[in-house]
């Protein structure tokens, strides 16, 4: 609980803190600081410098603009969890992250920089097809998340970088979303983590994304999943054969720890592809 | 009758603990303090070749650095172990490692600094060079050739051995069974993981010679004398040893710990106070781990189901070093368990204590009983299997009768009194067994993995009388005292031995005494923690405190003797002819209610003095030393339901219920927390906790994100009643109840999850029933 000695800044805006972050050469930025800071007490992190961007009010709130839902990178786990706007699995996945005090702390915008495998927004954001818009030294961009989440806490934000805000479409009629996540026994953290976004006309499926996380280096789209879905009728059989063909789209190491190990991860991951695809689909 | 025993008062520590006014370690801050912190060994078993602290010792803030040398060469003493049973080999503990490292998070050095972030930085600047040596973690491999050796003392690893009862009619009975379960199973490291993790404060008093040291103890008494007496040499009367609010223990926090003793020295040899509070990480390699037993054991039946005789061995694994009571646990605390709530003919037990490159292991809620009452447990739901029978029935047909008492078992002990046909009975039909039973049946049909968990089990409370404890091993009796102060307006200060960390003292000890005097509770205080305060006692663990509170019942009759002598004098009337009103906390003259004296009347003519018989000695005050004549023994039926997800192998727990019989009830709601409590910690044992080393001595569950423990969120509303039958020797007939829940729940849970796997054919696994253990016992049945 005693990190190492290190300078504290507060910016007050976007352009602010970019600035700092070039004054400062391995500075990091404070969000929620729940990611961060647990590293920091044990020493596995020793930034000189935390720029803390906790009170830039900009960046933090839900709103609806045109056919997406605009999510500020400080919105905390809480906040999404209790919207009405974002779509069904953003607060269902919100609902399940830690304990509320970390819900109410932890940012969705920390949560996607660090880019732990084992969290749960990557997952959900990839199968939503989110945009994460990003401000620099540069200029402006944005980047979908499937590009955005590149490896084991490893995202495509460049140095002196900041996320401005997280795009996320909105379903239409016909479409359902659900997150399926097992959970690990003691971190609460996916083991397996499997996000589908299903729409549905006259009883076939005619559109679908499906992503799975937890078990590999970072979030995946299940492209052969969604294929097997796509223009089928869906029932209890259709569902599962499709959730079987996700070993096909698992890319990478499987991760495993002592208590549990690739091999299970992997049947795991069909199990709950079922489950997601099952409630998205209301079956 | 009183009017507070037996009924529900609510906690009086819970106003300050939930307002955060609660006084822990953490919290202390005293003039010029020092903080610190310890360098620990990353390696499990290494030679240290050289430590470097120069550059840590000149750093600014910093005031001094220590290796375990500088300590051992300025004459600090060794960890004692408090049971040596005859023939152990017992290798000297340092507080600091010298030169061998035998178990990960063992302290090499410790850094006193100007802050706790300096100390913390100070660490890394200290280098110390390892010759890292290949390790032992198993306590059955550790027994065998060619394992590497943890000390020189300890050949083949082997501490101590431990037998009890008659092997031979055992061995007789088991070739003469018609049926015999032969099990070996592991009873997995646990890691205490209590909520407030340990911390110490030191106070030196250079004018006065005094050492005043705050620690979180579960017994600052016995951690006073074993200072005194062992480790600091400091004169037990110049010595003041103060537990105050202790966010939980469940045993990790009765021993005497390295950092108990480093702080103290450190602060009389820098004169300053110095102060230490373990991280949670420090906490998952320093505090005691608990169980950690490899056991083969063999039931032996007719084939109608009659136990006919037990056989146990246990490998039971002590870690580096013995921590204080660790030999006790598998042995004196475990063996003499065997018996249950059974009459078997002929039992036998035998325990080796086996050093291991892993953290001493000690007493964790349950102490050696969860360990006795899983083995006998599950044997009788394997041996129900596999003779067809129903787990009540086959256990209902071996039940010790109500008619039986004193019984006494096969290993040593004497049970006191118990009612077990009617705690069956009580089990049965509260839970609704039989009606579960039967959607069990259709569940099954449907293919369901559904399972119901039966266990009883019987818990020896008090660790007494003190002879019976020595005879055993120990190194102290184990009576309690107890002192009353009635102050001159009457209020009351109530002074114990026993220590709360939890378990709502300040409450039940206050009901009992203004029960006995009839005073409001409102008027009492009790007082605990502290040596500068309370008379000797031995602490709170084993479910012991009922003999604090039995001391006190003792004390308060001494109290009302003299206050009806008193009154008596002041009435004009003879001592015989003197009715004490416990109720009202009035003293009046038989037949004549108006002629009386209030409690209050008497404790103010104490002071004045002036109205007291001829010879009488001013003051109220009076102090019991209670020494119990035989343990008690609380037992209980518990039953659960789960449902196992045949896809994924976890774990739903349905329902649970719960009858104990812990004698006299004091307060119900506390019984009832304390059970609770106690189902959720069985339950994290036999689902979730493993504290799993790799082959090397890695820590694998070294943190909240590997280590499991049981969730709220994934338990249930526990149906928890009792039935009584009071101890007949405590003078409150009360039995202990801080155990009771963990050691009946581990099993129950156990044998549910394995009553579910039933038709599978998988007939064991070890705990934890992790989901993918489950599920991997799925795939390889074949179904």
């Amino acid at each position: 609980m005693y990190p190492s000695k290190f300078d504290y800044y507060r910016a007050g805006s976007v352009s602010e803190a970019l600035s700092l972050m070039q004054q400062h050469e391995d500075a990091k930025l404070l969000a929620g600081g729940h990611s961060l800071v647990p590293v920091m007490n044990l020493r596995l992190a020793t930034p000189p410098v935390l720029i803390d961007i906790g009170r830039i009010g900009d960046l933090k709130g839900i709103s609806s603009v045109g056919g997406s839902v605009k999510i500020g990178p400080l919105t905390t786990h809480a906040m999404i969890e209790a919207s009405a706007d974002v779509p069904a699995l953003m607060s269902q996945a919100a609902s399940g992250i830690a304990d509320p005090q970390v819900r109410n702390r932890g940012t969705i915008g920390g949560n996607i920089a660090h880019a732990d495998p084992a969290s749960d927004w990557p997952t959900v954001l990839t199968a939503l097809g989110a945009t994460i818009n990003i401000a620099g030294s540069n200029g402006e961009r944005s980047v979908g998340a499937t590009d955005f989440f590149q490896g084991l806490f490893e995202t495509s934000l460049e140095e002196n970088e900041i996320i401005t805000s997280i795009s996320v479409p909105s379903h239409g009629e016909g479409t359902g979303s659900s997150y399926a996540k097992l959970f690990h026994p003691a971190s609460g953290y996916a083991i397996v983590g499997a996000a589908a976004v299903i729409t549905m006309s006259g009883g076939q499926c005619t559109g679908a994304s499906v992503a799975v996380g937890g078990l590999t280096e970072c979030a995946t789209k299940a492209p052969s999943v969604e294929a097997a879905l796509t223009g089928k009728a869906l029932n209890e059989a259709t569902i599962a054969a499709a959730a079987d063909a996700v070993a096909g789209d698992l890319t990478g190491d499987i991760l495993s720890d002592f208590q549990t190990s690739a091999a299970y991860r992997k049947a795991m991951v069909k199990v709950y592809v079922k489950r997601a695809v099952s409630a998205a689909a209301g079956i | 009758m009183g009017n507070y025993i037996g009924k529900v008062v609510k906690r009086v520590e819970d106003p300050r603990f939930i307002q955060g006014k609660g006084r822990y370690i953490a919290n202390l801050n005293l003039p010029g303090m020092s903080y610190a912190a310890i360098k620990r060994s990353p390696h499990a078993h290494a030679n240290i070749k050289s430590i470097n602290v120069e550059k840590a010792r000149n750093m600014e803030g910093v005031i001094a650095v220590m290796t375990g040398k500088d300590l051992a060469e300025s004459g600090l003493g060794t960890l004692p172990c408090g049971f040596t049973p005859p023939d152990i080999k017992l290798p000297p503990y340092p507080a600091l490692a010298i030169d061998k490292i035998r178990y990960m998070g063992h302290g090499v050095a410790v850094v006193v600094a100007e802050s706790r972030y300096l100390a913390q930085d100070a660490l890394d600047l200290i280098e110390v060079n390892y010759e890292v040596l290949d390790a032992v973690v198993d306590a059955k491999k550790a027994r065998e050739e060619g394992a590497p050796q943890v000390h020189e003392e300890t050949p083949n690893n082997t501490s101590f051995y431990w037998p009890i009862g008659d092997k031979e009619a055992v061995e007789k009975a088991i070739s003469e069974a018609d049926h015999v379960v032969d099990l070996n199973l592991i009873n997995q490291r646990l890691v205490p993981n209590a909520m407030e993790p340990r911390a110490v404060v030191a106070q030196w008093d250079d004018f006065s010679g005094e050492m005043t040291v705050w620690t979180t103890t579960q017994n600052p008494h016995v951690i006073r004398v074993l200072m005194s007496a062992f480790t600091l040499f400091i004169p037990e009367n110049k010595l003041r040893v103060i537990s105050p609010d202790v966010g939980g223990g469940f045993g990790s926090k009765i021993f005497h710990y390295p950092e108990e003793i480093i702080i103290p020295w450190l602060s009389k040899a820098l004169n300053r106070s110095v102060k230490w509070v373990s991280l949670r990480s420090e906490s998952f390699v320093t505090d005691a781990h608990g169980r950690d037993h490899v056991t083969n054991c063999k039931l032996a039946l007719k084939s109608d189901g009659t136990f006919t005789g037990l056989y146990v061995s246990i490998h039971a694994n002590m870690g580096g070093y013995l921590s204080l009571f660790a030999p006790m646990v598998p042995s004196a605390l475990c063996l003499t368990l065997l018996n249950g709530i059974y009459t078997i003919p002929a039992i036998y037990g035998e325990t080796y204590g086996v050093m291991t490159h892993t953290v001493p292991v000690d007493a964790y809620r349950g102490a050696g009983r969860p360990e006795a009452s899983y083995m006998v447990e599950r044997l009788i739901n394997i041996a129900a299997q596999e003779l067809n029978m129903d787990p009540l029935e086959i256990r209902r047909k071996n039940l010790i009768q109500p008619d039986a008492f004193p019984f006494q078992t096969q290993v040593a002990l004497v049970y006191d009194s118990g009612n077990y046909p009617g705690l069956l009975d009580k089990a049965e039909e509260v839970s609704g067994y039989q009606a579960m039973r039967a959607a069990q049946k259709q569940a099954r049909g449907e293919g369901k993995l559904v399972g119901i968990g039966v266990s009883t089990c019987i818990e020896a409370c008090g660790v007494a009388p003190s002879k019976a404890v020595i005879s055993l091993g120990a190194g102290v009796g184990l009576w309690e005292s107890g002192s009353i102060r009635v102050h001159p307006t009457g209020m009351i200060s109530v002074f114990t031995g026993n220590h709360s960390h939890g378990q709502g003292h300040e409450t039940t000890f206050a009901q009992v005494v203004a029960d006995e005097l009839g005073v409001p509770i409102e008027n009492i205080e009790v007082i605990h923690g502290d040596t500068g305060r309370s008379s000797m006692g031995l602490g709170t663990y084993g479910s012991r405190s009922n003999v604090g509170m039995a001391a006190l019942s003792k004390t308060a009759e001494k109290i009302r003797e003299k206050v009806i002598k008193i009154a008596a004098h002041q009435l004009e009337a003879s001592v015989e002819d003197m009715v004490y009103d416990q109720e009202k906390g009035e003293i009046h003259v038989k037949g004549s209610p108006d002629k009386k004296k209030a409690f209050g009347e008497i404790a103010f003519a104490c002071l004045t003095a002036h109205e007291l018989p001829d010879g009488m000695e001013p003051g109220l005050e009076e102090t019991s030393f209670y020494d119990p004549e035989n343990f008690v023994f609380p037992n209980s039926a518990h039953i659960c339901l789960v449902e196992i997800d045949r896809n994924t192998g976890e774990v739903e727990i349905k329902k649970y219920t719960a009858i104990d019989d812990v004698g006299k009830v004091i307060n119900p709601m506390i019984v009832e927390g304390q059970i609770q409590g106690g189902i959720a910690q069985g339950v994290g044992q036999a689902l979730w906790e493993h504290g799993a080393y790799d082959d090397q001595g890695q820590l694998l569950a070294g943190s909240m994100m590997d280590y499991a423990m049981p969730k709220a969120g994934k338990l249930v509303d526990y149906q928890v009643d009792r039935t009584e039958t009071p101890s007949p020797h405590n003078p409150l007939g009360v039995k202990g109840v801080g155990e009771m829940g963990t050691i009946a729940s581990t099993v129950s849970m156990a044998n549910a999850v394995m009553d579910a796997l039933s038709p599978l054919g998988i007939k064991h696994l070890d705990m934890p029933l992790t989901a993918e253990k489950i599920w991997n016992a799925i795939q390889n049945s074949g179904s």
